[in-house]
């Protein structure tokens, strides 16, 4: 498999499927794992590094669940590559810098990733589209079981699995939830509700992980502690949030079309009308109108468009993508260009 | 520094007591050290404890002293850590137990791990059960003592008392 062949699929947690997928785009369990007596990757000489990459990649190769997985070498890749690979939320932005001896493994439709040599040694990632953080789970298990049949990870009985920051330590899972919640943001609650997600000690993060802002409605929920709960006591804790959140969602967005439903149609076609018809638009605006249609799409007042081509769009109007579809570099002005016709052309189904 | 029970000899022997997952540090003279000894052994039943301890000279390992503690697989010092917030590699946790238990205790609430173990640690710790026998613990617990693994140290004594207690059971 090359980089291009992604551009022509969707991945698997984009499809727009799953349980409450009105209301979450996607369910992620990540694993942090480290080889047993090799240095973490910061603190690692090139030949370790290179060790991890060769054994990693052997082990990978030997697991039935990623066999039809392509390893990347970051090294080989271009800027553009690399970026793609970020917007597909296929790895971090931290693993773009420094790129020697670093790879990323991409499975089959993308459900799995694994970043190797990025903070830890692997990162083990899982995605599934709507909540479905115990089948994420019961995968990535699956996955994780097998590599430690062919791997030495570093472990300690009262510790858990050992990572280079002592925030992942333990299970070394992250478990995070991406939800899309207009009526939170634009009924003014979503403040109130932010504020007690950090109190039970969960983060909340934007589209692209850590370090990034929450645009278009789109907020990452995963949680903080990683030792001291088992996985399955992890996942129900966050579930147990993710419930209360999407309820509250609901209901906002059930009042909003009782006691308002002419001003949020009238907002949702406006977005529409501007993305059918725009010649240049930025990707923040286009974040942000999607995010309007894809609410009209899921309360029923956009009935002609497809929700998975909309989540589609979300990705493939990103920089990265766009230049990857072009097959060149596109500066900032060429790419508004760029991104109005790929929208026109595929809302307008044209 | 004087013994911490008769308060007139100077301290030659450093101690580190586990009661209840407390850990107090004890500074002896040698003699209090063969007395406490003495306690001890009825107390755990180790009678090479305080021995090994008294043979190995290592001074408590006081604040500054923490600033300068080496993994001696990697070579990150714990100053190092409070600098990049990264540990260096698995064995640093093993190193410097003493100092990341309260910390991992204060990011997670807890600092014991309940989630899964990957299947060959699994098997090794069923055949560490079947074929250790009580000698070979108490060597261990000497050692975990000896690098301050504490925790480490409180597990390996429980493991102990509870084989003596079944032991003395069938005796009996």
């Amino acid at each position: 498999m090359q980089i291009n062949d992604l551009l022509n699929h969707t991945s698997e947690w984009l499809k727009g499927t799953g349980p409450n997928s009105d209301i979450v785009i996607s369910s992620r369990i990540r694993l942090a794992r480290n080889l047993n007596k090799i240095p973490f990757p910061h603190w690692a000489n090139k030949a370790q590094l290179d060790e991890v990459v060769d054994k990693v990649g052997q082990a990978m190769a030997n697991v039935d669940l990623l066999k039809k997985s392509t390893l990347f070498e970051l090294a080989n890749l271009d800027s553009i590559d690399k970026q793609f690979l970020v917007e597909r939320h296929l790895m971090s932005i931290e693993h773009t810098q420094k790129t020697e001896h670093k790879a990323v493994l991409v499975g089959e439709e993308e459900i799995t990733a694994v970043m190797i040599n990025e903070e830890d040694h692997l990162r083990i990632q899982l995605m599934q589209s709507g909540f479905n953080l115990f089948e994420a789970w019961n995968i990535i298990n699956a996955v994780d079981d097998d590599l430690a049949k062919l791997l030495d990870y570093a472990f300690l009985a009262d510790f858990g699995y050992l990572t280079a920051c002592p925030t992942n330590t333990g299970t070394g899972m992250r478990g995070s939830v991406m939800l899309h919640l207009p009526a939170l943001v634009m009924s003014r609650q979503i403040e109130r509700v932010l504020a007690a997600i950090a109190k039970l000690s969960f983060t909340t993060r934007g589209l692209y992980g850590e370090g990034t802002q929450a645009s278009g409605n789109f907020f990452q929920i995963s949680n903080q502690v990683s030792l001291g709960h088992s996985e399955n006591e992890i996942i129900e804790n966050i579930n147990g949030l993710i419930r209360q959140i999407i309820e509250q969602e609901t209901q906002a967005r059930e009042i909003m079309l009782s006691k308002s439903k002419e001003v949020l149609e009238d907002r949702i076609n406006r977005s529409l009308g501007i993305l059918k018809s725009a010649r240049i638009i930025t990707s923040q605006e286009t974040i942000e109108l999607l995010s309007m249609i894809r609410l009209g799409s899921d309360i029923g007042m956009i009935k002609d468009i497809d929700r998975r081509i909309i989540n589609e769009l979300f990705i493939t109007t990103q920089p990265a993508h766009l230049q990857k579809l072009e097959n060149k570099k596109l500066s900032s002005q060429e790419r508004d260009l760029k991104r109005a016709e790929l929208i026109r052309r595929k809302l307008n189904l044209l | 520094m004087l013994c911490d029970i008769c308060g007139k000899n100077p301290a030659t022997v450093h101690l580190t007591e586990i009661i209840d997952e407390q850990m107090n540090e004890l500074h002896l003279c040698e003699d209090c050290a063969r007395d406490k000894s003495a306690a001890m052994e009825q107390q755990f039943g180790l009678s090479d404890l305080l021995a090994g301890m008294a043979n190995f000279q290592k001074p408590s390992i006081e604040k500054e002293e923490a600033v300068i503690a080496k993994c001696p697989s990697c070579g990150l010092t714990y100053a190092d850590f409070k600098k990049i917030g990264r540990l260096g590699c698995g064995e640093c946790y093993n190193v410097f137990r003493k100092y990341l238990a309260p910390l991992l205790k204060r990011i997670h609430g807890s600092n014991q791990h309940i989630g899964k173990t990957p299947s060959k640690i699994k098997t090794a710790s069923r055949v560490y059960k079947r074929k250790t026998g009580l000698q070979e613990l108490k060597n261990q617990l000497l050692e975990a003592i000896q690098r301050e693994a504490f925790e480490e140290a409180a597990r390996l004594r429980d493991i102990i008392k509870e084989i003596e207690s079944k032991n003395k059971g069938k005796e009996g």
